[in-house]
Order: C-alpha cells, then sequence, then structure tokens
C-alpha cells in the first residue's frame, strides 16, 4: 500500500494497534484542511503491529493529550522531506480539557464553564486525580 | 495571596506557627481584641452549620472586624443559578476574607482560580475540611503538649468523613504516628488514604471492633454516620448505629485517652461520657475559634 511521503508536516509513530481513531479524535484531527493518513496494522519489529497518522502540515500537536493517551508514541517533525526532530513523550503532569471528572458530588458536573484539571498523582500506576475533589482517573494504558 | 483550601497548603512550620498563634490568644485574648479592625470577613455557607460559621463569625468579633454573608444556598443567589466563581467574585468586592462551606468538592478550590481575597475551605461535602484539622492539631497539641508519637483510632464514617480525611493528611507529616481505622466495612478508609500511607511507610490497621482496638489507643476520634453523604436512605439506616461510645467501652481504655469529635453528634457517644475526663470534644469545639482567629490574622497578614 502506497501513501505519499510527508513533505512538511507530521508523523505520529508507533501508537499502540487500534489506537489511532482515539488520538485521531482527541487531537481533532477532522477539522483539518490538509492530508491526514491513518495507517492500521502496520508492521513494526519492535511491536508486531502499530498504527500510524502522517498529516501533511507542520500543525501544532497538543503533546500532553498525546503523552497522557500513550507516553510511548513517537512524534516526528518533517521538514523538506527530511526528519529533523524525533520527539519522545512523557505523562504530562497537568492535564487541563482532555479528560472530565466523572464524580457526580465534584463541581466541576454542576458547573461546566469550570476547566476540567487533572494532576499526575501516581506516574507508576499512571493515574491522575481531579484537581477540585480528588477522585481518581487511569490513564488509557 | 495565600488560601486554605487543603490542609497541605500549610507546612508544618506554618501550623506549628497558627498553633503557637492561637495559644497566645487564648493566654492574652485582649492583645488581639483589635488586629483585625475595619476588615470584613465573609461567610458563604452554601450548606448549613452551626459550629463552623459561628466559629468565624467569632473569631473575626474577636479580633474586632466584621462579618457578612448568607448561611443557605437558598437566600443566596446560588438559588437563581448563579456560579460559584461569579457568587465569590461578587463577593471579594465587598469583604477582605472568605470562609465558604458548599456541598460539592472542590468548590472552594474553583473559588479560589477567580476569587480577589483569600478563600478559606469551611469545608466542600465529604471532601476537605482544614479548618476542622486545624482545630483538631491544636487540640492535640494542647492535650498531649506534641504532635508526634502516639496511636490514634479513627472510628465510625472513614468512607464519607472529611474530617477524618483532612486530619490523617495532616498527621502523616508528623512522626512516630499509629493509625487504627475503625470502621464497617461499607464505611472503610477510601482506598487512595491507605495507599498514601502505604508509600510513606507509615503504619495503618484497619479493623470492625472498636472494644478490641480500645486498650491501645492515645487518642479515639469519633465521627458521626452523616445522613447528608448517603443517597439511598436504607443505608444510612442500616449503618447509623454501628458503633456508639460509652462508659463500658471506655472500661478498657487508658486512663488519659482522649477523645475527640468534630460534632454535631447523634448518638454516636452516648451523653454520659460527656463527664468524663477523658471527654475533650467541647475542648475541642472551644479551640476552633482560636485557631481560626490565628488563620484569619495569617491571611491577612495582621500583626498583634
Amino acid at each position: 500500500m502506497n501513501i505519499d511521503s510527508v513533505r512538511n508536516g507530521i508523523v505520529l509513530d508507533h501508537i499502540k494497534a487500534g489506537a489511532c481513531m482515539e488520538i485521531y479524535k482527541y487531537l481533532k484531527l477532522d477539522q483539518l484542511d490538509c492530508q491526514v493518513a491513518i495507517i492500521k496494522n502496520a508492521k513494526s519489529s519492535k511491536m508486531g503491529k502499530k498504527d500510524i497518522i502522517k498529516i501533511d502540515s507542520p500543525i501544532d500537536i497538543d503533546l500532553d493529550v498525546l503523552g497522557y493517551i500513550d507516553p510511548d508514541i513517537t512524534v516526528d517533525i518533517i521538514k523538506d522531506g527530511h526528519l529533523v526532530e524525533k520527539k519522545h513523550l512523557a505523562l504530562p503532569q497537568k492535564l487541563v480539557n482532555v479528560i472530565h471528572c466523572k464524580n457526580p458530588r465534584c463541581i466541576t458536573t454542576d458547573e461546566k464553564q469550570l476547566d476540567a484539571i487533572f494532576l499526575l498523582s501516581d506516574p507508576e500506576k499512571r493515574t491522575y486525580r481531579c484537581a477540585y475533589c480528588e477522585a481518581e482517573r487511569k490513564s488509557h494504558r | 495571596m495565600r488560601h486554605l483550601i487543603d490542609i497541605t497548603d500549610l507546612t508544618v512550620e506554618e501550623i506549628d506557627q497558627l498553633i503557637a498563634t492561637a495559644e497566645d490568644i487564648m493566654e492574652n485574648p485582649a492583645k488581639y481584641q483589635d488586629v483585625a479592625a475595619h476588615k470584613q470577613l465573609a461567610t458563604l455557607f452554601f450548606e448549613p452549620s452551626t459550629r463552623t460559621r459561628l466559629s468565624f463569625e467569632s473569631a473575626m468579633l474577636g479580633l474586632g472586624g466584621s462579618v457578612l454573608g448568607f448561611s443557605s444556598a437558598a437566600s443566596s443567589s446560588t438559588a437563581k443559578g448563579e456560579t460559584v466563581t461569579d457568587t465569590v467574585r461578587t463577593v471579594s468586592c465587598y469583604a477582605d476574607i472568605i470562609a465558604m462551606r458548599h456541598p460539592k468538592e472542590g468548590a472552594p478550590f474553583a473559588a479560589s482560580r477567580r476569587s480577589q481575597v483569600p478563600i478559606i475551605n469551611a469545608g466542600d461535602g465529604g471532601h476537605n475540611h482544614p479548618t476542622q484539622t486545624l482545630t483538631d492539631l491544636l487540640t492535640i497539641h494542647r492535650e498531649r503538649g506534641s504532635l508526634n508519637n502516639f496511636t490514634i483510632g479513627f472510628c465510625g464514617d472513614l468512607k464519607f468523613g472529611r474530617t477524618v480525611h483532612s486530619l490523617v493528611n495532616a498527621l502523616s507529616r508528623y512522626t512516630g504516628i499509629h493509625f487504627v481505622f475503625i470502621a464497617p466495612e461499607e464505611l472503610k478508609m477510601p482506598a487512595y488514604i491507605n495507599e498514601a500511607l502505604r508509600r510513606k511507610g507509615l503504619p495503618y490497621e484497619e479493623t470492625e471492633s472498636l472494644e478490641d482496638a480500645m486498650p491501645r489507643l492515645d487518642i479515639l476520634y469519633m465521627t458521626r454516620v452523616q445522613k447528608e453523604r448517603f443517597f439511598n436512605e436504607a443505608d444510612y439506616i442500616r449503618l447509623k448505629d454501628t458503633y456508639v461510645l460509652d462508659p463500658a467501652k471506655l472500661q478498657s481504655a487508658k486512663a488519659d485517652l482522649c477523645i475527640l469529635h468534630p460534632l454535631p453528634r447523634v448518638n454516636e457517644i452516648a451523653v454520659s461520657v460527656d463527664d468524663d475526663p477523658r471527654a475533650r470534644y467541647f475542648e475541642q469545639v472551644r479551640c476552633g475559634k482560636f485557631i481560626r482567629m490565628a488563620l484569619i490574622m495569617k491571611l491577612l497578614d495582621l500583626k498583634a
């Protein structure tokens, strides 16, 4: 299967197989005008199977969102057809308006205009806590 | 500008200073009677309270300041659908400091992000109640002379008891403290609190028997099973009488046990225990006023 190489843009590599559509949604890639290629179940020597997303435009990617979904994803920045930077992600310390609190007693469930803020509480278990009520949310993986 | 939303907003050294100030106010109230002159405290109570609201008001009046506010959501613009942050931004224009109680967890934190004046969390749902914790710490300090090296039992509703969560959190920063959590299965301490103690390497045990734990305790912190925290009334009725402290249960207790309770009680401490010298919960109420005086002074940067 042939997909044109990215000239100036971003490649999201090493996405866990099956997770690309979720990333597509979180990063709001449906709102872009440029070409976006979604490759599912590509062969990977490291992972067996992986997903890849190629974006043919140098957009700003929210690395915190990506790090929260999967810190093992790599972000390749392509300029004039060359890889100029490979970004490795980490679990972000703070998430703003990425996930929302499900605790019915939390103020954010009543007052939707408040920023939904989560703070990393346990990097090993990849857990976050709501900054308002401390209810726990686990990272995706 | 400082707020007090969670007890850990204060360092151990700051808590020690507050306790020292509160004890000095108790000894020399006249020295402090005008330090907050011309300052106003707003008490925004979106949920009913007797002790906490009155102790804040008494504290501010005792410092020579004045007080305004409301004591239920029905008598504020919340009833018209106003958000917490809008209410607080409005009140910031009238008062120098705000003490706020709200049934929703995190409401004071939301308020503090927009307020122009210091916010004190006076209780947010089942979450935190840091000024009760300061009250508890002052009482323990006065009873034992130190905040280190004792065994403390928490009994009753440990799941929804915000005073318990805040106090465990605060005490976990001191040394030599052994925690005993006494609760039925349904009202056990939340896992994240036990996990935090484990991570800090602090010893704790869980039991359902108050009688078994009693002889080891230096402090017994009783709590009420709170009707307002249950969605299901049948669960409340089933659990409300689980632990009742009476003179018979105290027979195996240490002679210098200190019995605390954040109050109000329903029936979990028999009235006949009140005359026992080990019952210190009304002294605890008294401490609440003085530690709040010290806190208001700190947040408004007032000096005697």
